[in-house]
């Protein structure tokens, strides 16, 4: 009942959700040169790093499930800045938005919301980069065509954590320190920088048990394997996905009327 | 008119207090001392709000007053759905639009353009809305030169003003004001209030918080005054905002009152043995003291209003008696009865005596009251010391009380002086004003001062013939 409500009410804030987004979009880059080309130069800068750190500094040996090693690298780090970066916003939004939420009748879930549709927008706006690249090296094959399935898990997924985790950072506030370690260690427990099939043992285990690789491993097959056959693991996690927003819809409606107070 | 706007049955709000505050902010200790559930558990609880109930009909003008913590705001936080009642119902019918903070919300790094839609938005309005309002909005905030800078270059009347004009083009069924019209410059606030009447004419409902008791006795149909949570008083605006201005006072009269006990009984110990028979008159520095021979003495002095109750508070146009209780030991035939009125910086305001006014002394025997009634004060706002005495006729004091007793006036013009004659103002010619529409307590106790246009000099005469009356027995 409560997450048929919550995403009502969403859905009725629509509007104002879609226009905040876009001010995020707008305000972020203002002032500076490059301006809105920084939601692609970041990425860039990102894979060059990595690129030069796994690449150079630390050489591997040569895995062929991962060659081009930037490319399938590429593949997932984009979606994981997306999650990455929605959490570690989301702990935050509440308290910046506090005079909303104390002084004018505000949905406060709103906030979160539009932090992760910030993100997402990003991701999106990244992603022609990516498909640019996989065209470079004839990649792109037709299973990309299913990206809006891992998209919307991930979706569900995010808002549900961000839900949670804003909602509990008002209450204690050290949660936002935590939470940069808790992300950075989920992102080494994630197969970003490594191949989810090569793993065995419990770092297999640990890595079926993690939501996110699900989605990483579609990503990278249906970008840069271009197959997918990973269809219970995707299903899988939005089952996760799904309790996860109604766990968060619960706490955010449990601790609402305490929101106004605390912040 | 037939269904109220707002209606409130019943309503509390308790807020909870964690004495562990400090600890608690920190997840860490919270887990490591295992305190989690205690420190969750409130020890502490606070009721702003305790079982109001009220209605506001559609289409008037409803104040709250109230002191300090009286739960004003957290009222209209309800009001506004940013906080849930803990008890009661609440029910507002129609658009709302609270003017609590103006500009909540307002991003610094875009232009005012975006924020004016944005804001319009968060405040219920649809895009449509927006566009078809936004040169008014822009217009009523005189803002057309600047709205496309960044809101953060904007100065913070400029920020108000555009906060104000689009929450107030939100065109709410009902308004809810919190104090917010002490922003922006007279103009522009003379141009709010323009608004605000005319929402009133338009039959809008508006719910106003305010210190500003001559604002919400101008502006409301009805007030209401909360007093530590509670309805202390509800109706006609000035029924209550004169009660609150009573009550208020009555704050200070405990204070007064307190003072008044302690002193008379400090000096009355501490100047116990008589000393140095000062003259009545002002000699040296104004000094409070008792002293005197005590063949007569004043026992008590209490100050009394027109219907017999003690009180040390009282506005301009009351009657204040002062009343001494005197005993002689011995029969005693030659002695003169006077008060005197000092301000705070001992100037003389007004003295007299039995003597003055030529009374002839009889006898003074046993106990006896003395009263002297002021019938019409016109001082101004302050506060008096009295001066009480009985003494021969070549002024050897008997029992001489020197500044013991204060009294406070209490006034909402803020005129000067040491007296304030009855008086009018009247304009003629090229001049023009705008006449206030209430004249605070001028017309609550002094008519005269607006009708009487001749007989102000009469007045005045009769008030010093007419207080003469000193009765002795």
């Amino acid at each position: 009942m409560r997450v048929a409500t919550q995403v009502r009410t969403l859905f009725r804030y629509r509007l104002l959700i879609q226009s905040l987004v876009g001010r995020e979009l707008k305000a972020r880059y203002r002032g500076s040169i490059l301006g809105f080309f920084w939601s692609f130069v970041n990425p860039l800068l990102q894979l060059l790093t990595y690129g030069l750190v796994f690449g150079v500094i630390l050489p591997r040996g040569k895995d062929p499930q991962m060659e081009p090693y930037l490319l399938f690298f590429f593949c997932g780090i984009l979606p994981w800045t997306w999650f990455n970066s929605s959490l570690l916003e989301a702990s935050g939004v509440l308290i910046a938005g506090g005079s909303l939420i104390k002084k004018v009748m505000f949905p406060a879930e709103v906030l979160p919301v539009v932090t992760v549709l910030t993100n997402l927008a990003h991701f999106l706006l990244g992603l022609p980069i990516l498909i640019l690249c996989l065209i470079l090296y004839g990649r792109l094959a037709p299973s990309a065509l299913l990206l809006p399935l891992p998209i919307l898990v991930q979706l569900i997924l995010t808002v549900g954590l961000a839900l949670i985790i804003s909602a509990l950072t008002v209450h204690f506030r050290d949660l936002q320190n935590i939470l940069g370690h808790l992300v950075h260690l989920w992102f080494f427990a994630s197969p970003v920088l490594y191949y989810y099939g090569a793993r065995t043992g419990k770092a297999r285990l640990l890595l079926r048990l993690n939501p996110m690789s699900h989605l990483l491993v579609s990503y990278q097959q249906m970008l840069f394997e271009g197959y997918f056959d990973h269809w219970r693991g995707l299903f899988a996690t939005l089952v996760v996905a799904a309790l996860a927003f109604a766990l968060g819809a619960f706490l955010f409606d449990r601790l609402r009327d305490t929101l106004a107070e605390e912040v | 008119m037939t269904t109220p706007a707002v209606v409130a049955r019943d309503v509390a709000k308790v807020y909870r207090r964690f004495m562990h505050r400090n600890q608690f902010k920190t997840l860490k200790s919270a887990l490591l001392t295992g305190s989690v559930i205690r420190d969750l558990t409130p020890d502490q609880t606070f009721t702003a709000l305790d079982g109001v109930s009220f209605e506001v009909p559609k289409g008037t003008t409803f104040g709250v007053i109230g002191e300090n913590g009286s739960g004003k705001s957290t009222m209209l936080k309800l009001l506004a759905g940013i906080t849930k009642p803990t008890r009661g119902d609440l029910r507002v019918d129609g658009r709302v639009s609270a003017l609590i903070e103006l500009g909540a919300g307002f991003h610094p790094e875009i232009s005012g353009r975006e924020n004016v839609a944005i804001n319009g938005i968060m405040l219920g309005l649809s895009r449509r809305e927006v566009q078809e309002r936004f040169a008014d909005i822009v217009a009523f905030a005189e803002m057309e030169r600047f709205i496309d800078a960044p809101v953060k270059t904007y100065s913070s009347g400029m920020y108000a003003r555009l906060g104000f004009a689009v929450a107030i083009h939100v065109d709410p069924d009902v308004l809810l004001i919190d104090e917010v019209l002490a922003v922006g410059d007279e103009a522009f606030t003379r141009k709010c209030l323009d608004k605000i009447g005319e929402f009133r004419r338009r039959g809008k409902t508006i719910l106003l918080v305010t210190h500003s008791l001559g604002l919400a006795e101008k502006m409301c149909d009805e007030v209401l005054w909360l007093r530590q949570g509670k309805i202390a008083d509800e109706g006609d605006p000035k029924r209550v905002i004169d009660a609150y201005l009573t009550y208020v006072a009555g704050g200070e009269e405990t204070l007064l009152a307190r003072e008044h006990g302690l002193s008379a009984g400090a000096s009355a110990e501490e100047a116990a043995p008589a000393r140095a028979p000062g003259d009545p008159a002002l000699a040296g520095g104004y000094r409070e003291g008792r002293w005197g021979s005590r063949e007569i003495e004043i026992t008590s002095v209490r100050l009394l209003d027109d219907r017999g109750h003690e009180r040390h508070v009282y506005v301009p146009g009351e009657s204040l008696t002062i009343s001494l209780a005197v005993t002689a030991r011995a029969p005693v035939d030659d002695f003169v009865f006077g008060v005197g009125v000092f301000n705070a910086d001992g100037v003389a305001v007004y003295g007299t005596n039995t003597h003055i006014e030529e009374f002839k002394p009889g006898l003074v025997e046993g106990t006896g009251e003395v009263a002297l009634v002021l019938e019409d004060l016109r001082l101004v706002e302050g506060t008096y010391l009295l001066d009480v005495a009985a003494h021969r006729r070549d002024g050897t004091p008997y029992d001489y009380h020197r500044g013991l007793y204060t009294f406070r006036m209490k006034s909402r013009i803020k005129d000067v002086g040491v007296y304030r004659p009855p008086h009018h103002w009247s304009f003629s010619g090229g001049i023009s004003l705008t006449v206030p529409e209430v004249r605070p307590e001028l017309d609550l106790h002094e008519t005269e001062g607006e009708i009487g246009q001749t007989d102000g000099n009469g007045d005045g005469d009769g008030n010093e013939n007419g207080n003469g009356g000193v009765s002795t027995s």
